[in-house]
């Protein structure tokens, strides 16, 4: 019993590290309709900032802060240069071009930081702050879930309470409305890459400190687990993101707790072709039927 | 997926320019392919002209091929953006390296007939295989539109390599060794051929055209009576069979296969063919397979920045030429046609030759 709560710890810890990246995932493909591959490796970068600003000798929040910031200019330079002159491309081209970005980014770390695992710097104690029986809370754990809670908060007062947010909303229902009401639909998108890209950036410090080895290669699994946790809590759909990256912590861990850690990968995906036969909108999702 | 978004006028001059040349693209390439045949077949007399090294390139450039021109038909001609072609190779490659070492002698045949049929078998018992995991996957994905099907084919390729990573008759991440080494220039010059003249013909057949209906327009097909989930399904099961074939192909050729060779990678590695040549131009996945796996073996001093001129390429490409190299334009057929009919009207001009009988009968 005292495992299986351990295990829910370790999967609640490991979800919200999911959710922050999956959240990036869905607010893209909410209102351009692209899958932006990029985004796992986004992530990286994050990490990566988070380990030279810390070996730096920077304090933690700082360093986190500037985790969020320089993904976030990756994610509106890749935007600009990328995703935006094929804006009224055949959706397919921008897929492949999400995929080229993707492995530009990844093959470019591997050049640059050289394909080795790196260990992050441990400036958190290791220790547990909450102890029930067998069961531990580690601070690192518990930093994970309420700063991820915590921005999660900070997400949704942004996209429900400020004018920005209502634009990003308006332009994920309809485009052209939107455009026809107004808004630089530009703009609203830039903003959502930058938003995304800041999580992505927070996640992958977070993980970091976690999983204390980063290489450039990261984003890969993480960013594709990330994209299925979107998927299954309703593409598109902000808590949808953060629900399906939750789940996928959770069976993640309860898998290699159980099972073994060598089909923890599957188990993913499986759950992804799962949620897709039985409901392709994803949890929070409703279904559209196409028309002529 | 609209291609070829230019004016009248451009598109008009542009199609001209390549019109002239792609008249001799045929001919030129199957000239070429002829004398490097030459070239090799040469080693029986003990003229060795092309190295193990050069040989090895050209057996994976017909490898790539049959991916790339495979991938082609589900991804160009049928318009499902399929991201898991890797685990369909996966199923062939260690269906047939398995059967291949553990085949031992049949009995009912002497030995010399089965050392010639076993290799073949195996491959096309490998591509059966992946035809079937192509069939399981496809059955329930293909309902499924655009970005969603392509993730769960990235999906299916990814459980296809960790299964591979956890079987015990698979041995995990260490990989099967000791594949005999079957595969030589003749049998992937053999099979490549073949899968190109086969996915061809079906593209050019009723099948075909209902897939590129699918492409164009998924209603309007099923409108018009096209059995779309037949048609889908059929398409992912042939480019899962030949992928399997390739994968069979791969095996034998380097004697050891391991999960990792299967990886996202290396369908992104194909899917830059098919995409490079343009989706839906055979003749475009042919040429960008060879040209990809030639390149980074002439352009070896970049090793290290290889990968990422690649995926800066891609994006250039799409950016600026979407269509690719060749849009959907295939080689032109019509210089046989013409040398046809120049024949039949010398045989007409000169009926004394033939005794005058020849073209009445």
């Amino acid at each position: 019993m005292s495992q299986l709560l351990q295990q829910l710890v370790n999967g609640l810890s490991l979800g919200s590290i999911y959710a922050l990246i999956a959240l990036g995932y869905t607010m893209v493909y909410g209102i351009i309709r692209l899958i932006n591959f990029a985004h796992g490796d986004i992530y990286m970068v994050g990490a990566f900032v988070g380990y030279f600003a810390l070996r730096g000798g920077l304090p933690l929040p700082f360093a986190f802060f500037l985790a969020m910031i320089i993904p976030a200019l990756f994610g509106l330079v890749i935007e600009f240069f990328a995703y935006r002159p094929l804006r009224n491309a055949p959706r397919i081209a921008a897929l492949i071009t999400a995929i080229g970005v993707s492995l530009f980014l990844e093959n470019l770390g591997i050049l640059v930081l050289s394909p080795d695992p790196r260990p992050f710097p441990q400036v958190l104690p290791d220790k547990s702050i909450i102890s029930y029986g067998d069961v531990n809370v580690s601070l690192t754990q518990f930093l994970m879930i309420v700063i991820t809670l915590a921005l999660m908060v900070l997400l949704t007062l942004f996209v429900h309470y400020t004018k920005t947010g209502k634009a990003m909303r308006a332009v994920s229902q309809d485009r052209e409305a939107a455009q026809l009401m107004g808004i630089n639909i530009n703009r609203i998108i830039s903003v959502t890459f930058v938003i995304g890209s800041a999580l992505a950036g927070a996640a992958g410090v977070l993980v970091g400190l976690y999983i204390p080895r980063i290489e450039p290669l990261m984003g890969v699994m993480y960013g594709l687990k990330a994209f299925v946790a979107a998927v299954i809590g309703g593409i598109g759909i902000i808590p949808g993101a953060m629900l399906g990256g939750v789940l996928m912590g959770l069976a993640e861990t309860l898998v290699t707790g159980f099972l073994a850690s060598t089909w923890r990968d599957a188990i993913a995906f499986g759950l992804l072709i799962l949620i897709l036969l039985i409901k392709p909108s994803g949890i929070f999702g409703t279904s559209s039927r196409t028309k002529v | 997926m609209e291609t070829e978004k230019t004016t009248g006028l451009e598109s008009h001059t542009q199609a001209q320019t390549a019109e002239k040349w792609r008249k001799y693209l045929l001919p030129v390439g199957l000239l070429l392919l002829f004398l490097l045949n030459i070239l090799i077949f040469m080693e029986k007399f003990g003229f060795n002209f092309v190295n193990r090294y050069y040989k090895g390139i050209l057996i994976l450039t017909f490898i790539n091929i049959i991916l790339a021109v495979s991938l082609n038909l589900i991804n160009g001609i049928t318009g499902l953006f399929s991201i898991g072609h890797a685990g369909f190779m996966a199923v062939g490659a260690y269906v047939s390296a398995l059967l291949s070492i553990n085949m031992g002698e049949w009995g009912f045949l002497p030995p010399q007939i089965q050392s010639i049929i076993e290799f073949p078998l195996v491959l096309i018992l490998g591509g059966l295989a992946a035809a079937f995991a192509g069939l399981l996957i496809g059955v329930p994905t293909l309902r499924l539109r655009g970005d969603y099907l392509a993730i769960a084919t990235l999906g299916f390729g990814e459980i296809i390599r960790v299964v591979a990573l956890n079987l015990g008759i698979t041995r995990g991440a260490r990989g099967i060794p000791g594949i005999p080494n079957h595969t030589n220039f003749w049998w992937a010059q053999f099979f490549a051929v073949i899968t190109v003249v086969i996915i061809w013909n079906i593209v050019r057949s009723n099948h075909g055209r209902a897939m590129a209906a699918i492409r164009e327009d998924e209603m309007a097909a099923e409108a018009m009576g096209v059995n779309i989930t037949y048609y889908k399904v059929l398409s992912f099961t042939i480019g899962a069979f030949f992928a399997g074939l390739a994968g069979g192909l791969f095996a034998h050729y380097l004697s050891y296969i391991a999960p990792r060779s299967f990886d996202v990678l290396k369908t992104i590695e194909i899917l830059l063919m098919v995409v490079l040549g343009g989706l839906g131009s055979i003749t475009g996945s042919v040429i960008a397979a060879v040209v990809l796996t030639a390149l980074p073996e002439v352009l070896r001093f970049l090793q290290a920045y290889r990968m990422v001129i690649y995926a800066g390429t891609l994006v250039l490409l799409m950016i600026f030429r979407p269509q690719g190299l060749f849009g959907r334009a295939e080689v032109d057929l019509t210089v046989f046609q013409a040398l046809k009919s120049r024949a039949a009207e010398k045989t007409k001009s000169q009926p004394g030759e033939r005794g005058g009988n020849g073209d009445s009968a």
